[in-house]
């Protein structure tokens, strides 16, 4: 029979993948045709939802995409019906953005109907984990672990091997395995894709670590800004449950295992793996000093091994495949692949997969396609708030652990957010810090108070009251903010602004000399004024003006009040004319006459 | 007290780290937290009223003040913010008058900035109620308001 799926995560959603799924629920079941619908994770292309795949019996697939109502129409009447597909719609399977990824972790997402576990248990699904119940020891599966070279996928990239022996070695009857999956960084969201897209694999890698340290309960620490991806958990929990998958005497072991969904409760600094663990006590969620470390003191004083979402997503296939054939994809010391959230400036964004040791230029130009527009490209955020901005002149860099720390980024979770010559990198360092400074928790001083100075300084910057000696005390209390903070939050903190420093001090220096903004971003530098010779008078921009401050005769030159407008922008985006002209510094001569000036 | 939340207090009386639970399950059955609720919970967990209402002031979820009859989340995450997100911002005040973090007058909709919906490559986006809506500018945002009827 033929089947239909239909890509429901939660980008697929609001692309509108929902009303897809409604027409062709109703169409098919009006029309009486023997055609399945299923739902479907995402498979990562963003910028091509809503997507449906058509999978006829003799195994053929079509994969449609940016489909609405009245082209699902006509993807039934002439495929489903008349058995021809509708290659205007199509997108073939070598289509760059799918075809240079490399998928492990995400084999299954946009494949396998994520609320299915027959789906999954098809895929090969916890075979692994009955692989190591029924043939492996513990210490055979950290072995394994160790061997593949697997490092946490959360950020810092510490050996998860090596984490599950000591989680192990440590006596103990009560222990505690924890998933983390407070995927906190503004511009990730490659842990909701795959808890979305593929539950099961991030509950079988839960439970295989749970062997492999000796815990017998566990936890899984979800955002509560991530209502799909939790529902989506708790129903695998419970399927888990029934085929004895988890649960007490796990396919008939003496192993028995038991995990429970904790919402958090909206703190970035719980992505911390000692603020997570006070955060599921009930408590504020503030770091505590290490050591001692989880390992030894963890959760309710047990030792607990914390791993991140597209870790444990990694654990199944290592033990499916061997960890040698793991071992074999990635650089020397950063094995396997990396799932990336690729946005922002980006002509393909999404979310990716790629093998460790791919250029970010292969990245950005081979998979992404480019900048939107056809712009320039200024700079790539890796790591998120705790992360930094890498320049052009370093785009062939490789995406490894060390390769990605030496030019002043980290590797973080995944977030990929590229930006255009339109980005103004001071206001990014603001951006960020902003981030920090409101989500520290305000334990340790120099976190507190040093971003709140720090944000003070970028903010007078971009408002364009900064001075030159800003910007070496700028560097000297991002130093000060990282020696002393207890946590990566703090430790992390001034990244962006250390790196926006470091390869773009020239963007800073022209808000502080020149008063421009080069990208003719910050709202306090820059000025719209109508281009006499373009008006037409047709009188859109007063309509759209909010404060009155385009105003102007039909059929006469419009004219910008300086002293009203609040750079909104609405006239710019309005204009069919191009007669509003963006500019940032000096005002030229010639803009008196059709300025108002105060 | 009410049987809802009686209920609420019986069922996560005994289970560890059940504050917030608590709280959270406490917030979705009023709509936000007030003071006798709080007290109430301290009172089931053992804590002191000080200790409850520490924890559920440090976490971004919890209200103090009743919401609006709809919630109009503002995405600020990265993606959102290189892709005009201020933007929406100032669409929102011309609009409707308010600022993130506040109500409208006639109690129809509450505005919150939201550090990121995950919806990185639709940006800049918001959240109304449930439905996420994608690639705004400050014109779209506006009519996308006006269907509220506000």
């Amino acid at each position: 029979m033929t089947e239909v799926f239909v890509g429901l995560g939660s980008c697929g959603i609001a692309a509108g993948a929902r009303e897809v799924y409604d027409t062709l629920r109703q169409e098919l079941s009006q029309r009486k045709l023997p055609i399945s619908v299923s739902v479907t994770g995402c498979i990562g292309a963003c910028h091509l939802e809503p997507q449906i795949e058509v999978r006829t019996e003799e195994g053929e697939r079509f994969l449609y995409g940016q489909l609405d109502s009245d082209k699902t129409l006509k993807v039934i009447e002439e495929h489903l019906v008349g058995g021809k597909a509708v290659e205007e719609y199509l997108i073939p399977f070598d289509y760059p953005y799918l075809a240079k990824q490399k998928k492990i972790v995400l084999a299954n997402s946009g494949l396998i109907n994520p609320e299915s576990i027959e789906d999954y248990l098809a895929a090969d699904g916890y075979k692994a984990l009955r692989k190591a119940v029924a043939e492996m020891s513990p210490e055979e599966v950290i072995q394994e672990i160790r061997t593949s070279g697997l490092r946490g996928r959360g950020g810092a990239g510490f050996p998860t091997g090596l984490k599950w022996f000591l989680a192990r070695g440590n006596a103990g009857t009560k222990k505690y395995m924890i998933c983390n999956a407070d995927e906190g960084d503004p511009g990730a969201f490659m842990d909701r894709s795959l808890l979305e897209g593929d539950p099961h694999a991030v509950l079988e890698g839960m439970a295989i670590g749970a062997y492999a340290i000796g815990a017998d309960e566990g936890y899984i620490y979800v955002r509560a800004e991530y209502p799909l991806a939790i529902k989506r958990l708790e129903i695998a929990i419970s399927q888990a449950e029934e085929s004895n998958l988890l649960g007490s005497h796990i396919l008939g072991s003496g192993f028995s295992f038991e995990i429970h969904v904790k919402e958090g409760a909206g703190a970035f600094v719980c992505g911390e793996e000692t603020a997570l663990m006070a955060s599921i006590e009930g408590k504020r969620g503030m770091p505590n000093i290490r050591p001692p470390f989880p390992a030894e003191r963890g959760l309710w004083g047990a030792p607990t091994n914390i791993n991140n979402v597209e870790t444990l997503g990694n654990i199944a296939p290592i033990l499916r495949m061997g960890a040698a054939a793991y071992a074999a994809v990635g650089t020397e010391k950063s094995k396997g692949t990396k799932v990336f959230a690729l946005a922002g400036k980006i002509k393909y964004g999404g979310m990716i997969e790629v093998p460790m040791g791919i250029t970010l230029r292969e990245v950005i130009y081979g998979i992404g396609g480019g900048i939107q527009g056809d712009k320039k490209f200024k700079a790539v955020q890796l790591g998120g708030p705790s992360g930094g901005c890498i320049p052009e002149s370093l785009l062939d860099v490789q995406v490894d652990y060390d390769s990605v720390t030496a030019t002043g980024a980290i590797m973080g979770s995944g977030g990929m957010v590229v930006m255009d010559e339109t980005t103004c990198m001071v206001d990014v360092a603001r951006y960020f810090l902003s981030f920090t400074q409101s989500e520290s928790c305000g334990k340790c001083t120099f976190c507190r108070m040093g971003t709140k100075r720090m944000l003070e300084m970028l903010e007078r910057i971009t408002q364009g009251e900064g001075k030159m000696s800003d910007l070496e005390q700028l560097e000297e209390l991002a130093l000060k903010v990282k020696q002393s903070s207890l946590c990566a939050l703090g430790q992390t903190a001034p990244n962006p602004v250390l790196t926006t420093l470091k390869y773009f001090r020239e963007e800073y220096v022209e808000h502080i000399q020149n008063k421009r903004c080069p990208a003719k971003h910050c709202r306090e530098l820059i000025r719209f004024r109508v281009i006499e010779e373009a008006c037409t008078g047709c009188t859109l921009c007063a309509k759209v003006c909010p404060t009155q401050a385009a105003t102007g005769e039909r059929k006469a030159v419009h004219r910008i009040d300086q002293t009203l407008c609040i750079k909104c922008g609405l006239c710019y985006e309005a204009c069919r004319f191009n007669a509003i002209e963006l500019t940032t510094g000096e005002v030229p001569a010639e803009a008196g006459a059709t300025e108002v000036e105060v | 007290m009410d049987k809802g939340f009686e209920e609420l207090l019986e069922h996560w009386k005994s289970q560890k780290g059940n504050v917030i639970p608590l709280l959270q399950k406490t917030q979705e059955l009023r709509g936000y937290l007030d003071r006798e609720d709080m007290e109430a919970i301290a009172e089931v967990t053992g804590k002191s009223p000080a200790e409850i209402y520490g924890v559920a002031t440090f976490y971004a979820q919890f209200r103090f003040q009743p919401p609006g009859k709809h919630t109009l989340k503002v995405c600020h995450g990265t993606a959102c913010h290189v892709n005009g997100a201020e933007m929406l911002d100032l669409a929102i005040k011309t609009e409707l008058g308010v600022e993130p973090g506040e109500t409208t007058e006639d109690g129809e909709v509450s505005v919150e900035r939201v550090a990121c919906l995950g919806c990185c490559s639709l940006a800049p986006v918001v959240m109304l109620d449930q439905e996420v809506h994608g690639r705004l500018t400050g014109d779209k945002l506006k009519k996308v308001l006006r269907k509220v009827g506000t």
